[in-house]
């Protein structure tokens, strides 16, 4: 890293065909360890220099500059698990709004999940996917494909074929890879093509509830899904993927007991991985409150000590990254009797604000925080971006670190406003967003 | 509670809606049961009518099948001489095009005064109540709540005893999916009785001993020593391998026949909200002993007590016409008010 930047630092300065600075920036870049102040250098759409002495001397005119103040500078945000709505459900969400969504965020990868309508599990699938990415202009958008054909959990998808034509990874998305042998296949097939199978782990049987199970459920009368569910599925995979060699990656974890497993696998050097989004170490089961539909997600939110479990695994590492796990929907969707609402919550907006609060209240620092949503989900499925190094996509995310506000679903540019954290305090604020050199968005704008 | 007597019939009840009886204080439950006590009085008379609702717009709207209930709040608000329209919706058809939420704004298109609501799912009386501008009495949901069951069966025992304090109370069979169950445990809790849940592990729910209950395996043993003895229905697509063996192992071990009935008190009576699976959860002839069983009690007791809520939850606005006060803004600041405090805390 250092030899890098020494070299970008004597390099001279070349009449550049597009070249912008960011001046005067706290840089942050968790793959790297480093974070202080300097400026970075974009040449046509990625990082041509980055680091403390970086125009040191000032910038050299006909050089664009970005002034940040003092701010913050980190790579623009990976968000591995998000639910587009395109194609099927473009009442909800489309490939746009949520990328205008996803760019307020600071995020500038997403990870879109495979069902869709029609389900993304053929090479068709992904090429709409990104064709519709490449014309919307915003954020990055990567693909999983199905696991299993019409995420029926049957049959395998042609894993080498979506993988070639750019499929990030394979997943059943909201549904469980339940039959012990098609998961047995799909791992071991995937290996062939280094690819990742991601599983929404729940064992089925268990999971018939629509909250977790305990002391609320039983007052509400509602049907619970017990903390079980969770770990036992976890487990089983863990065999399975022991067993086969294959890439696991648990999605979501909401349980203590899950993460615990992972924790343990991980000791014993299997090749896992997992995620959970800001609601798991944000919220338990209270939220649920009187029927709150909007806090009903999958899995659903669970007791305190398990929100407290998921939170020191973010900050410890066993839990690898930090995922909005967006899901939008309408209102049609969730004024219903809770029983019937759909799971999920909009969440590309506030994913980075509500991570923060892990190392405003001291859980964390703040590089690994970042390095949950940045260089660790760009690790896990094989792409590029998530650091700032020379060479490195010019994909950034600008923010006031500690600039204190309240969420407002109301403003949010995703076209579905189901957030159970209408008024929640939080504090860090995007104030610009990058994807190859090009500002997708700005504060103010 | 102690001598709470004279405060109830002052405090009387700050609700806009009855949806439950979690949050209930012990004032408002003895104010709502000293009420019905005239109510009982009503309805022995020949002449049971009176027209202290008259005008107002009782609508009962069942989205799930119920003769008992609906003909109880029937009868309470005719007895009070409101107008009573009895809606039933097949649940699945709404599902379908119209959502609950529309139907609940259709209804108040119409103006009804109160409206009582029966629904399959948990907290879909809540959520209807939300959109609606009139009363909203909970007539079950789901496995929530159905707070004038607990009602008419705590004016049924403070009849037969006298009091609710101290009393051992032994609820017995489905208390996973009863919300029967529910209402009975808070209101039982809150007037200061001891609750006692008996089922196999199957039908119980999780951490049901956190809703202050004892809970026991064993029926025996449960109903040791118990003044009441309260049965559960248990619905027959739930008696074949989903959560008992059969009817024949449920009875044996869950059924309530003499020889188990032995272990409670001497003079201990017999409670069941029927509809009843005569030799499933009791044995037919424990039902019918009218030393032992209150059940038709109860039925009784059902409408007097539906007319006590019928007539706490018109109050405002009777008092409102009488003043000859149609104003809409102080109606709905009250109403705002009653929403907020709320049935449940």
């Amino acid at each position: 890293m250092n030899g890098a930047l020494d070299e970008a630092v004597k390099a001279p300065a070349r009449v550049a065909r597009h070249r912008t600075a960011y001046v005067n920036a706290r840089l942050l870049d968790p793959a790297s360890g480093l974070d202080g102040a300097g400026a970075l250098v974009i040449e046509d759409g990625r990082i041509a220099e980055v680091g403390p002495q970086v125009l040191a001397e000032g910038a050299p005119q006909g050089l664009a500059v970005v002034d940040c103040a003092g701010q913050c500078l980190a790579p623009g945000l990976i968000d591995m698990r998000v639910q587009l709505r395109e194609p099927g459900e473009e009442h909800k969400e489309t490939i746009v709004s949520a990328g205008q969504a996803a760019a307020v965020g600071g995020i500038t990868s997403v990870a879109a999940l495979p069902n869709t309508e029609p389900v993304v599990d053929d090479v068709a699938g992904v090429e709409f996917v990104a064709r519709r990415a490449r014309e919307a202009k915003l954020v990055k958008v990567y693909t999983y494909a199905a696991a299993t054909r019409h995420l029926e959990g049957k049959e395998i998808t042609e894993i080498g074929l979506l993988a070639e034509f750019g499929a990030v990874g394979f997943t059943d998305g909201l549904r469980t890879i339940a039959d012990a042998q098609v998961m047995r296949r799909a791992l071991s097939y995937a290996r062939a093509f280094g690819q990742v199978i991601v599983q929404h782990a729940e064992e089925p049987a268990l999971a018939t509830g629509v909250m977790n199970e305990g002391e609320i459920a039983t007052r509400l009368g509602l049907a619970g899904i017990p903390a079980a569910a969770e770990v036992i599925m976890v487990e089983r995979d863990l065999r399975l993927a022991e067993w086969t060699g294959g890439r696991y990656h648990a999605a979501h974890l909401s349980t203590a007991a899950a993460v615990e497993a992972i924790r343990r696998a991980k000791a014993r050097g299997l090749d896992v991985t997992c995620d959970t989004a800001p609601h798991y170490f944000t919220l338990n089961e209270h939220a649920v409150g009187d029927y709150r539909s909007f806090a009903k997600v999958s899995p659903p939110l669970r007791a305190e000590s398990d929100r407290a479990a998921i939170a020191a695994a973010v900050a410890d590492g066993t839990i690898d990254a930090v995922a909005s796990d967006h899901s939008p929907h309408d209102q049609e969707s969730k004024r219903l009797p809770f029983s019937h609402a759909e799971p999920g919550i909009a969440g590309l907006e506030t994913l980075l604000a509500l991570t923060l609060a892990l190392h405003h209240n001291g859980a964390m620092p703040l590089l690994d925080a970042l390095h949950r949503m940045t260089a660790r989900p760009a690790e896990i499925l094989g792409i590029e971006g998530g650091r700032l190094a020379k060479g490195a996509p010019g994909d950034l995310v600008l923010f006031d670190l500690d600039r204190p506000w309240r969420i407002d679903p109301d403003r949010f540019r995703s076209k579905s406003k189901n957030s159970p954290f209408e008024d929640h305090p939080v504090q860090g604020q995007v104030l610009r967003t990058v994807v190859d050199g090009r500002a997708i968005f700005k504060a103010g704008d | 509670m102690t001598g709470s007597e004279f405060a109830a019939a002052t405090l009387g009840f700050d609700h806009r809606h009855l949806l439950g009886t979690e949050g209930l204080s012990a004032d408002e439950i003895t104010f709502l049961l000293d009420l019905a006590e005239g109510y009982v009085e009503q309805s022995r008379r020949s002449n049971k009518k009176s027209s202290l609702l008259r005008g107002l717009t009782v609508i009962n709207l069942f989205f799930e099948s119920s003769t008992r209930t609906r003909t109880s709040f029937e009868l309470a608000g005719k007895r009070l001489g409101a107008d009573v329209i009895n809606m039933s919706i097949a649940w699945s058809s709404i599902k379908k095009g119209e959502t609950l939420i529309d139907t609940a704004m259709t209804l108040n298109a119409m103006h009804p005064d109160v409206l009582v609501v029966r629904h399959p799912d948990s907290g879909a009386v809540k959520l209807l109540s939300e959109k609606v501008n009139c009363a909203v009495i909970n007539a079950g949901d789901g496995s929530h709540e159905h707070p004038t069951q607990a009602l008419l069966d705590a004016l049924t025992i403070r009849r037969r005893i006298g009091r609710l304090e101290g009393l051992r109370i032994a609820i017995c069979g489905d208390i996973l999916h009863s919300r029967v169950a529910r209402s009975n445990i808070h209101l039982l809790g809150t007037m200061g009785a001891r609750v006692r849940v008996v089922a196999p592990p199957t039908l119980l729910p999780a951490e049901i001993e956190r809703m202050g209950v004892e809970v026991f395996f064993d029926m025996t043993e449960a109903l040791q020593d118990c003044d009441i003895v309260m049965m559960l229905r248990l619905q027959t697509e739930r008696m074949h391998g989903s959560f008992v063996p059969s009817t024949r192992e449920y009875f044996r071990f869950y059924g309530l026949d003499s020889e188990k009935l032995k272990a409670a008190k001497p003079d201990a009576v017999i409670m069941h909200p029927g509809p009843m699976n005569r030799g499933i959860e009791i044995d037919s002839e424990l039902a019918d002993d009218i030393d032992r069983s209150l059940i038709r009690q109860q039925v009784e007791m059902g409408v007097a007590v539906r007319m006590a809520c019928l007539d706490t939850l018109t109050q405002d606005l009777r008092g409102h016409n009488l003043a000859g006060s149609a104003d809409g803004a102080s109606l709905d600041g009250a109403s705002a008010d009653g929403a907020s405090s709320g049935a449940r805390p």
